[in-house]
């Protein structure tokens, strides 16, 4: 297991050296650039900044010398945030955006995963075609819609909860989590819908029950582990997903998370701060999908001992 | 008072596809220490009627129409679903035929094992731990405490089958329902759990029902047999009376399914008759996990023109891979085939081409080797096009010629595979293999898949089509029964190590081989 991982872990290097290659050059050749603004700007303070920042070198130099930093975990200064660095930066956002995506991860589990197991449980009935119909919607259904509809009904018509913020006020966390979580739980539910109900079918569980097991256990301990190994296998993506839809979220909720700075970073050719969330969250992504991988291969015995080491 | 007493069951099917009678109206008993035998083909409702009462039949498509099945004072089909709870596992315990899908992979053998003591006689996990590795030894599992924690992969099918049959007992149940315990068990193995349940019985007095589609299975075994067809008892009575005096033509059928003897009209001239294919120190080696598994080690034997070769032996003996290795569907990693004196395993895929349309083979499953989405047309006459035998009308013909050949009607010539059963469909895969013509087919385990009755039919079939077309066939197979009624000589494969070769009566009067002689002891008929 251990050497399955550090294989995985090699694996990603190769694959972060792409990510970071490719959006360094793709960034640079953007027009525009960090100090082009509304008005002006003096063309000798203007070289003096590029100096300061290493711009006015031959952009190999550039990448080579930032590739140096980022291997000793520097992401440089950011541009746009004079006397900050992208370091500084990403530590003040990641921990709300984490917040706010492992809540949306749980809101998914829970509600997708509650919705699924029922509508498995009784396939083509009223249950079933509410809640598949519901997934659908919510599959559809794009963030930037669904936030403010929340807003309206929840925030604005009943003034049941805050319209934006993070932890400032009481409940302002709950909307922005349910909006980024309902599209997965939507994919959840019919994962596990569709994983059930092919576990539910296999000959084992006509011999738990035939063993006389309570119902529940038949579901719950035979049926459910194999059940939700297609939305374990999910989870990866899905987080991946849900760290790039929660830029949308922060910009509807006024949430200062990691989101609202790499868009900003992006309309203001903060060259650093782009590049230091993309390395970021590609990592992020990365390990979670690694993540997401041994943790279905724990759940499959069979997996398990392939991967060596027994239990 | 009887311990279940089935009265007047009916269960039918509501499909998309109209009702379908599965069992009509049937009645049966079953004593204490009394083994009951259902045999039937597939589809005749013998393991329906078992599986009603103790409502493991989805319901709907499912619905029972009517009847009784009284166990200890309650009727079955008409208590509360926690009251059948208490009886499922507890007074009445079930084996399934497949060991290989009815454990939990996801579950360890000492978990499943305990979970009925636990909900049904509330014990500890530690008492019920003792007891199920005490079950363990006694239904012959090695090293209980150890395999106590393995997971179900970790088993051979034989000790799965040990496993499922330690699950039913542990809760001392009053009545054991086996559902084809044995079929899909090699035959060695198919004995000895035979026998365990046969010991069990006695030992413990209780009461078995025995489903199963093979006479000669339950002769040993049963007090009495119930003979199902269509969904309806066509006859019953004492073991001695029906399988010795069977008044119902359907049990006739059945008993005259079950391969005995030796073949009609063997083929003795082996001396003067040419070596089609001859095979020298075949090793054929597969990489697993890093290690090097040697599937077939240094055999060799030759192939006559027109005649049948059995190759015997278990599952994992390494039969299947000879046959894949003559045919260069796996790499061999040493020695020689030979195919009319031309040396095969050093030929590339190009130069290996014109030679398929002379070596065909015919594999196991008619479910799986069938392209689903093929007509029988497209599946028959690909084989012609690819090798340039015939086209245009001719090829129509051809094809409809080989419908003939292999015994269906010509006007399912445009349907497609699922609306044929499984002896149909090997048929469709018999006139597959022989839609080129060829001179070699190697027959992989043709008829293991099929029902006795269906069984007897596809042999006959292929021992029609090798005289006609004068083939040569190599014959794999674990069921010795069959082989020596087809076979013309015999190899007997152990490990990849071939252990015995002769003619098969020979053989069958004096083997040599220890292992031989298992087999042929496990062959009761």
């Amino acid at each position: 297991m251990l050497r399955f991982i550090f294989t995985r872990l090699l694996q990603a290097i190769p694959v972060l050296l792409v990510v970071i290659t490719v959006t360094f050059f793709l960034v640079r050749f953007a027009p525009g650039g960090p100090f082009d603004g509304e008005r002006k700007v003096d063309p000798s303070v203007l070289k003096a900044l590029e100096a300061q920042y290493n711009l006015d070198q031959p952009l190999i130099t550039q990448y080579f010398s930032y590739l140096g930093d980022l291997i000793q975990g520097d992401l440089g200064p950011s541009f746009k945030y004079p006397g900050r660095s992208v370091n500084e930066l990403i530590g003040a956002g990641f921990p709300i955006t984490a917040e706010l995506g492992i809540y949306a991860i749980l809101v998914a589990l829970a509600i997708g995963g509650c919705a699924g197991v029922l509508s498995a449980l009784k396939p083509n009935s009223t249950r079933d075609y509410v809640s598949m119909s519901a997934a659908m919607i919510g599959i559809c259904m794009p963030a930037f819609l669904l936030g403010p509809l929340l807003i309206l009904i929840f925030g604005i018509w009943l003034e049941w909860l805050p319209v934006s913020g993070w932890g400032d006020l009481p409940g302002d966390k709950v909307l922005p989590s349910l909006t980024l979580g309902a599209v997965y739980a939507a994919y959840v539910a019919r994962l596990s819908r569709g994983g059930m109900l092919e576990v539910l079918s296999q000959d084992y569980i006509r011999t738990a029950r035939a063993k006389g097991l309570p119902e529940h256990v038949v579901i719950l301990k035979h049926g459910l582990r194999a059940g939700m190994l297609p939305v374990v296998a999910y989870l990866g993506p899905a987080f991946a997903g849900i760290l790039s839809g929660s830029f949308v979220i922060e910009s509807v909720f006024q949430i200062h998370g990691l989101g609202r700075f790499y868009v900003l970073a992006a309309f203001n050719r903060d060259y650093t701060l782009i590049m230091g969330c993309t390395v970021f969250l590609a990592a992020l992504i990365i390990l979670f999908n690694l993540f997401s991988d041994v943790l279905a291969a724990y759940l499959n015995p069979r997996l398990r001992s392939q991967l060596g080491g027994k239990s | 008072m009887a311990l279940l007493s089935i009265e007047n069951l009916a269960v039918s099917f509501y499909t998309r596809n109209g009702i379908t009678r599965a069992v009509r109206d049937i009645s049966f008993s079953v004593e204490l220490g009394e083994t009951l035998a259902i045999v039937g083909e597939s589809g005749s409702g013998k393991s329906v009627s078992c599986y009603s009462m103790l409502g493991l039949i989805p319901c709907p498509p499912g619905k029972i129409e009517s009847g009784k099945a009284l166990f200890d004072g309650v009727d079955l089909l008409n208590c509360s679903d926690t009251k059948l709870r208490e009886i499922r596992g507890n007074k009445i315990a079930m084996i399934f035929q497949d060991p290989m899908t009815c454990l939990n992979p996801y579950l360890t053998v000492g978990e499943q094992l305990v979970e009925p003591l636990i909900y049904h006689k509330k014990l500890s996990r530690a008492e019920a731990k003792k007891k199920a590795i005490d079950l363990m030894t006694e239904v012959g599992i090695r090293t209980p405490e150890e395999n106590f924690d393995a997971w179900p992969h970790e088993f051979s099918g034989g000790m799965r089958q040990r496993v499922m049959i330690a699950m039913a007992l542990i809760a001392e149940p009053q009545l054991l329902i086996a559902d084809e315990p044995t079929t899909a068990l090699d035959v060695t193995i198919q004995k000895q759990i035979l026998d365990l349940i046969a010991d069990i019985q006695k030992k413990r007095n209780i009461g078995v029902i025995f489903i199963s589609h093979d006479l000669g299975v339950v002769k040993n075994l049963a007090d009495k047999v119930i003979v199902m067809k269509a969904g309806q008892i066509v006859e019953q009575g004492t073991a001695q009376e029906v399988l010795s005096n069977p008044k119902h033509e359907y049990t006739q059928k059945l008993l005259a399914a079950i391969p005995s003897g030796a073949k009609d009209t063997p083929h003795h001239n082996n001396s003067d008759s040419q070596i089609l294919v001859q095979v020298k120190n075949l090793v054929t080696d597969f990489k697993v996990k890093g290690n090097v598994f040697r599937a077939v080690n240094d055999v060799s034997f030759n192939i006559y023109s027109k005649e049948i070769l059995g190759l015997v032996g278990e599952s994992g003996s390494g039969k299947s891979t000879i046959g894949r290795s003559i045919l260069r569907l796996v790499n061999a990693s040493g020695g020689s085939v030979t195919y009319h004196s031309e040396e095969l395993l050093n030929k590339n895929a190009q130069q290996m081409k014109p030679l398929r349309r002379k070596m065909q083979m015919i594999f196991q499953d008619p479910y799986a080797s069938l392209n689903p989405r093929m007509t029988i047309y497209d599946t028959l006459a690909e084989p012609m096009k690819l090798h340039g035998i015939a086209k245009g009308a001719e090829l129509n013909q051809a094809v409809l010629k080989l419908m003939d050949d292999v015994g269906l009607a010509r006007a399912f010539v445009r349907k497609y595979p699922h609306e044929f059963s499984g002896g149909q469909r090997q048929r469709i895969a018999i006139g597959r293999a022989i839609a080129t013509k060829p001179e070699f087919i190697v027959a992989d385990e043709p008829v293991s898949a099929l029902d006795v009755t269906i069984q007897k039919q596809i042999l006959e079939l292929i021992g029609y089509l090798v005289d006609k077309h004068e083939l040569s066939m190599l014959f794999i197979s674990h069921d010795l029964a069959v082989v020596r009624k087809l076979c013309d000589r015999v190899i007997v494969l152990k490990h990849g190590v071939l252990v015995e070769s002769g003619e098969v009566e020979t053989l069958w009067q004096n083997p040599q081989h220890d292992y031989t002689r298992d087999l042929l002891q496990a062959v009761m008929h």
